[in-house]
Formats: C-alpha cells, sequence, structure tokens
C-alpha cells in the first residue's frame, strides 16, 4: 500500500535494511537470559550502536539519529524482518530512556544514556513484589531518608526483575513515606545492581533460562542524584514508563509481521492440506495486517498531535494474543515433532521458545485482565468497583 | 499520511447521521421490518439528495466523485443505523455496470436499483423499492424481473429470485471484479457501523441496568466481554482503511477479503456480546438491538462469506492453494 512515504524515507529504510543484511550473526546468538548470551547480546548492542542503529530516534547528542517515528517503525520492521538478536538493553532503551527525557536530570543524562545505547550499562526492571502484581500500587518496598549521607536507604523484596541476573543497573519504586497510601509517597529510584546489601536470586523460567530474577534489598543505600524525579512523585513518573511498555515502543508490528512471514514459510514447506490450518496462517497474516496498518494509524494520529493513552491497553491485549495464536499456529503445523526444541527450529522459527516467550505476553507489563479493565472504565466508561478493587 | 479522516469526511458522516435521525433513526428500519416501506423510500430521497447515491460516481456523470476511503466512512453510518435499502447495489456495485442514463438516474435517486450475482449474491435484495433489477456475472449484466419477496433473517431485509428479462449486455470482467470488491467493501463497513452501535448498545445498557443491588457494568464478567469487543472493532478499522486505498491495485483483492473477514468476525462479536449483556430483553423482536443483531448475520453471509474470502487471501498468500466457490 501507498504510505506516502517520501525519498528520504524510502532511502533510510533501505540503509537499514543493507546494513542488517551486513551484519547480522547468520546463526542466531544463545538466548540472551543465559551467561553467555547476554554476553554476545551485550556486544550485539555495541555493534549496532557503531553502525549507528541503537536507537534512532533518539537525540544525535545521546548517539541517536533524530529520526522521527515513521523512521523509526520503517526500522523496526527492517529489524525484525531480519531476524536480528533480541535487545537486551530493552529496559533501558524503551523504558527508563522516556522518563529520562522526561524527568530526569541534565546530570542523569550525561551519566546514563549514551551508556545504555552500545551495551556498556544494561538495566534490569524491579517493579513487581511478591504481594504487588497487577495490584502494582500495594508495593511495600521502603525508602527511608538519611539526610547525614544525602540519600536513602532501600529495604525489601522485589520480583520477576527481567535481565536482572546480569544487568548493570535497575530502576524501580519504593515507598518513601510510610504514611501514605497507595500511589501516593512513592519514589522512583535507579541503583546499581552490585550495591551493598542487594541480593540478586535468578528465578528459571518456563524454558529453563534465566530471564528474572528476585532482588533483596537490605539496607542499601542509594544517593540522592540516583533519584528520578522528585521524591513522592514516583507512581506519575513510573507511569509514563508503563503507557510506553504498554504502547507503541514495545512491540512494533515488525515482530508480528515477520513471525508471520516465517509461519507462511513453514506451511509452504509443510503441506498441510487441513483447511482449518490453512485458515489460522490465513487468520495470523489478517491480524499482522491489521496490526501493522493500525500501527501506520497510531503514527499519524500521533503526528497529528494526539496521544494514545488508554488504547495502548487496546493494543495490548490485540497483540499479545496474536503473538501466541502466530505460534501455537506453528506448533500446530510442526506436528508431532513440535515437540522436540530442536526440531522446531524451522522455517527461520524457533516455534518452541517463540511460543514460550509468546506465552508471557498476556501477563507482563499489565495483564490483558488489567487491560480490559481500563478499556472498559477509561474507554467504554462503564463504573469502577463491584469486584473489590479499592479506587485510585 | 492517509491514515485520518479528513474533515469533509467527519461532515459526510455527521450529515448522513443527521439525515437519518431526522426520519426517526431506527424507526425506518423497524417500518421497514413491519412492511412498511415508506420511510425506507423517503430517505433514499434524503440520501440521494446529500449525494450518497452518486459518492462513487465520477462528477462528470452527475455524481460526487468520492474514493473509497469516503465510501466506507459513509457505509459506516448506513450500518450504523440499521439503515434499510439496496445501498451497496444501487450506490456501490451497479454505477460502474449499467448504461450512462441509468447511472445519472441513480446518482440523483430518481431510480432505485438491486442486483443478484449467482454463486455470491444470490438473491437481490429489496426488489420492492426498485425500478430495476440485473443479474450480474462475471462478465455480463442483464435486465432482470424479480421473484416473489422471501423473508431474511433480517425482518428489514427482503430477498428475491431473479429471472432474465431482456438481452445480456458484456462487460469488462476487470471492471466486474472491481464493482464487486467495492460493494463488498461497503458491506464491510456497515458491518463495522452495526457492530460500533452494538457495543454502544450495550455499554450504554449495563450503564443503567442494575441486579444485585449495582448496574451489572461494574461487573467484570461484562467488563471483559465489552472489552474484547472494542479490541476486534478497533483492529478491523485499519484494515477498512487499508483496503479502501487498496481498491483496484494489485493486493486490492485480498486486502479488501481481509476487510471483510475482520469486520464480519467482530461484528458477530459484537452482536453476540450485546445480547448477552442485554439479557432477554435483547432477545425480543421489540428491542431495537434485533435490528443490529439479525443484520450482521445478513451482511456477514453476503458479498461473500468468511470461508470464501479467508480462501481468496490463502490463494494470494499461501501456494498452492484453492479459492473456494464464493457461496461455500
Amino acid at each position: 500500500m501507498d504510505l506516502d512515504l517520501t525519498e528520504e524515507q524510502l532511502a533510510f529504510a533501505a540503509e537499514a535494511r543493507a546494513w542488517l543484511a551486513e551484519n547480522v550473526p547468520a546463526t542466531p546468538l544463545p538466548s540472551m537470559d543465559t551467561e553467555a548470551g547476554f554476553a554476545a547480546h551485550r556486544e550485539w548492542e555495541a555493534k549496532l550502536a557503531a553502525g549507528g542503529w541503537s536507537v534512532v530516534s533518539w537525540p544525535e547528542e545521546y548517539g541517536g539519529r533524530g529520526a522521527g517515528l515513521i523512521e523509526w517503525v520503517l526500522f523496526e520492521e527492517e529489524y525484525y524482518r531480519a531476524g536480528a538478536p533480541t535487545r537486551v538493553a530493552q529496559n533501558g532503551i524503551s523504558l527508563l530512556a522516556p522518563i529520562l527525557f522526561g524527568h530526569g536530570t541534565d546530570a542523569q543524562r550525561e551519566r546514563f544514556l549514551r551508556d545504555m545505547t552500545d551495551g556498556t550499562l544494561i538495566w534490569a526492571q524491579a517493579w513487581s513484589e511478591p504481594g504487588a502484581g497487577s495490584d502494582l500500587a500495594s508495593i511495600r518496598s521502603t525508602a527511608k531518608r538519611d539526610d547525614e549521607r544525602g540519600g536513602w536507604i532501600l529495604n525489601g523484596q522485589k520480583t520477576w526483575s527481567s535481565r536482572a541476573p546480569w544487568a548493570d543497573r535497575g530502576f524501580g519504586l519504593f515507598r518513601s513515606d510510610p504514611e501514605a497510601q497507595r500511589h501516593r509517597g512513592l519514589t522512583y529510584f535507579l541503583f546499581p545492581m552490585d550495591a551493598e546489601g542487594l541480593t540478586v536470586r535468578p528465578i528459571t523460567q518456563l524454558d529453563g533460562t534465566t530471564g528474572f530474577a528476585e532482588l533483596f534489598f537490605d539496607d542499601v543505600f542509594v544517593a540522592d542524584e540516583d533519584v528520578l524525579g522528585a521524591p513522592g512523585d514516583g507512581w506519575r513518573v513510573a507511569m509514563s514508563t508503563a503507557g510506553n511498555e504498554r504502547g507503541l515502543s514495545l512491540r512494533s508490528p515488525g515482530r508480528f509481521c515477520a513471525a508471520t512471514d516465517r509461519l507462511i514459510d513453514l506451511w509452504q514447506k509443510n503441506q498441510d492440506q487441513d483447511p482449518f490450518a490453512q485458515d489460522a496462517v490465513v487468520d495470523a497474516w489478517i491480524k499482522s495486517e491489521a496490526y501493522r496498518l493500525y500501527t501506520w494509524g497510531t503514527v499519524s494520529t500521533l503526528q497529528e498531535g494526539g496521544d494514545i493513552g488508554a488504547e495502548g491497553s487496546v493494543n495490548k491485549v490485540f497483540w499479545s494474543e496474536l503473538d501466541i495464536a502466530i505460534h501455537q499456529t506453528g506448533l500446530d503445523l510442526l506436528g508431532p515433532a513440535a515437540e522436540l526444541r530442536s526440531a522446531s527450529a524451522e522455517a527461520g522459527g524457533r516455534w518452541v521458545d517463540d511460543y514460550i516467550f509468546a506465552l508471557g505476553g498476556p501477563i507482563y507489563a499489565g495483564t490483558n485482565e488489567i487491560q480490559r479493565n481500563i478499556i472498559a472504565e477509561r474507554i467504554l466508561g462503564l463504573p469502577r468497583g463491584g469486584d473489590g478493587r479499592k479506587a485510585s | 499520511m492517509k491514515f485520518v479522516i479528513s474533515e469533509e469526511q467527519r461532515a459526510l458522516a455527521e450529515a448522513i447521521d443527521q439525515v437519518i435521525e431526522s426520519l426517526g433513526g431506527t424507526a425506518v428500519a423497524r417500518a421497514a421490518s413491519e412492511g412498511d416501506a415508506a420511510p425506507a423510500r423517503a430517505l433514499w430521497e434524503q440520501l440521494a439528495e446529500l449525494g450518497l447515491l452518486g459518492l462513487c460516481i465520477d462528477e462528470a456523470d452527475g455524481g460526487m466523485g468520492g474514493t473509497p476511503v469516503d465510501l466506507i466512512v459513509a457505509f459506516e453510518r448506513l450500518g450504523y443505523h440499521a439503515a434499510p435499502g439496496p445501498y451497496l447495489e444501487s450506490a456501490a456495485l451497479l454505477p460502474d455496470l449499467v448504461d450512462p442514463a441509468l447511472r445519472e438516474s441513480l446518482a440523483d435517486g430518481s431510480a432505485i436499483a438491486t442486483a443478484a450475482i449467482p454463486g455470491f449474491v444470490p438473491y437481490a435484495l429489496d426488489a420492492q423499492l426498485c425500478s430495476q433489477q440485473f443479474i450480474v456475472t462475471a462478465d455480463s449484466i442483464t435486465p432482470a424481473e424479480a421473484g416473489e419477496g422471501q423473508e431474511s433473517i433480517d425482518a428489514a431485509r427482503t430477498l428475491h429470485e431473479l429471472t432474465p428479462a431482456g438481452p445480456a449486455a458484456a462487460l469488462d470482467p476487470e471492471a466486474v471484479a472491481l464493482a464487486i470488491d467495492r460493494a463488498t467493501l461497503g458491506s464491510a463497513a456497515m458491518l463495522l457501523g452495526a457492530g460500533e452501535r452494538l457495543l454502544e448498545e450495550a455499554v450504554a445498557y449495563a450503564k443503567l441496568r442494575e441486579q444485585f443491588g449495582r448496574v451489572i457494568g461494574e461487573y467484570q464478567g461484562l467488563k471483559h466481554q465489552l472489552a474484547n469487543v472494542r479490541v476486534a472493532l478497533t483492529f478491523a478499522r485499519p484494515l477498512l482503511k487499508g483496503a479502501a486505498l487498496d481498491l483496484g491495485t494489485p493486493s486490492g483483492e485480498r486486502s479488501m477479503s481481509a476487510a471483510k473477514v475482520a469486520a464480519s468476525d467482530a461484528a458477530i462479536l459484537a452482536a453476540r456480546t450485546a445480547l448477552q449483556v442485554h439479557g432477554a430483553i435483547g432477545y425480543t423482536q421489540e428491542h431495537d438491538l434485533s435490528l443490529w443483531l439479525t443484520r450482521v448475520h445478513a451482511l456477514a453471509s453476503a458479498w461473500g462469506t468468511t470461508r470464501y474470502h479467508r480462501s481468496r487471501i490463502a490463494a494470494s498468500i499461501l501456494t498452492p492453494a484453492a479459492i473456494l466457490s464464493p457461496a461455500s
């Protein structure tokens, strides 16, 4: 379809495609959630940065190209089509950086942004706690003021902290005002993962790798310079990340279009004559197209000054279910061999691993049940309550 | 970018809403379903004055010279109000297939025409409103006589078998294919409009109806079903827009099919959910919900079933894959 792309935009996409064709490793890297894989992915980040492709939409002074949204979407399409490695730096680049740009101090931007573009600084996120999952505002980990040293003392436990086993720094919310309830009195901290008193216990995930970990804070000191935004204002600051994670930045259409292309290749190889399998492949294609076109529509809206708002929740429910449907169909096409992790590496996909990865989609970044509540209440205008949730 | 609806398109949609609402909104469909065709004729005249019947006709031929995006904007409103009448046939399918004199009469509303496409749209809609009927095949058009009206699942639609009543005229197969795709796109837009209305009705009811001392819209059991409808409709919409921009290009057919599948599936989900939210009151003919509940099923099976459209996509993206017979 004619998207009204300019010559410059088409040239930009072509340049990205050529660089990726030249540089994407021929053999997929080991999973980034293993020690060796993490290191290999860190090196890939350095290579991307050297080519100028790590953070295309960032300002040039921080290692970006100052590219617009359209260029960003084009780059992501090329990136996934090329089968390039998963971004181990994603927590920092997609979740933290937008907040640093919006709420950080000049000093924080100087200290952190450039280092996170080339794999020097990889971030873990630390949102959830054992008692605070979907109900994130019930956070109980504490931050106590230490005026003498000019900072805060963190105590408590975080969990499902992605990239934590090998990350360099982490970010998360702590309750700095013990009297305040729920969304109030929370502060956003940036802390080194090797801080004294911080214990990292990796958690083995469904696929056998350790993508996330539990964090135990035992009187961990964090200096004032590592507070992001104003003390007590952490919820508001963090929610600008959550919107980002749910919305446009985390899941570019490239990911689903590329997976659907692999699914079509798999169908061609296997020539399954089952009409139901054929319909499932067709539906994956229809929905990937819908997602691609929807994203271009969102780009148009954003460019005309609109915002995504609660639409991000509609988006998240759709892509997370699409991701599972694509990979479930892939496993169906593989038949009995689908159980074998090695045998499932066909048509450019690692169907078992990709399927297990997709299963996390409806859970992380706000479960799909929370997203549906948001859709019902903020988009459809249905009343809150009736289910024991406290008013926010 | 072409993805944002223009001011003119917004104005067109609002003008259509005003015309239909000035005639009582759903009262028009309600009357049609009770056998009174007068309000449907009055609506046709007013929409013709607005230019809707000439939307897809060149300005030189007395039409509006509208784009396919204008078409989906307008037809979404017709679906939203469950407007009765052979709009797809007169305004989207036939204009490019009939002679210039009739084209002009269709544009100004002085002629109303319907059509059957054997194996695809087997029955002609609402011949009782029409001055002309046609049988359209892949490469011809034949004037026809309409048989007795038969009941549709949708009481506001009457279906007719056609028999040839004149000489066939040859048509360019590409022109026929394009005209059918245009009408199919219009049907997808009507489905989307009906789906949006069903969601709106269900949400409004869920905010009013109380059980166990609270409005039923507070319960997550309903909230999540309604949210799923919002998701399905939101992601059907860009496919319609994409198909409108693709109409007449090499990928036009499969884009059209994707739009029809997504709009049908989303509208049927909206219908099932809206009925469930309304409960027994929705299961009555007396309640307006029945207008869209049944319209959605009529439109989902007309203009190519989802099975047919999925097979058309398969034939485009998978090899080898056979296109099913349209009526399958």
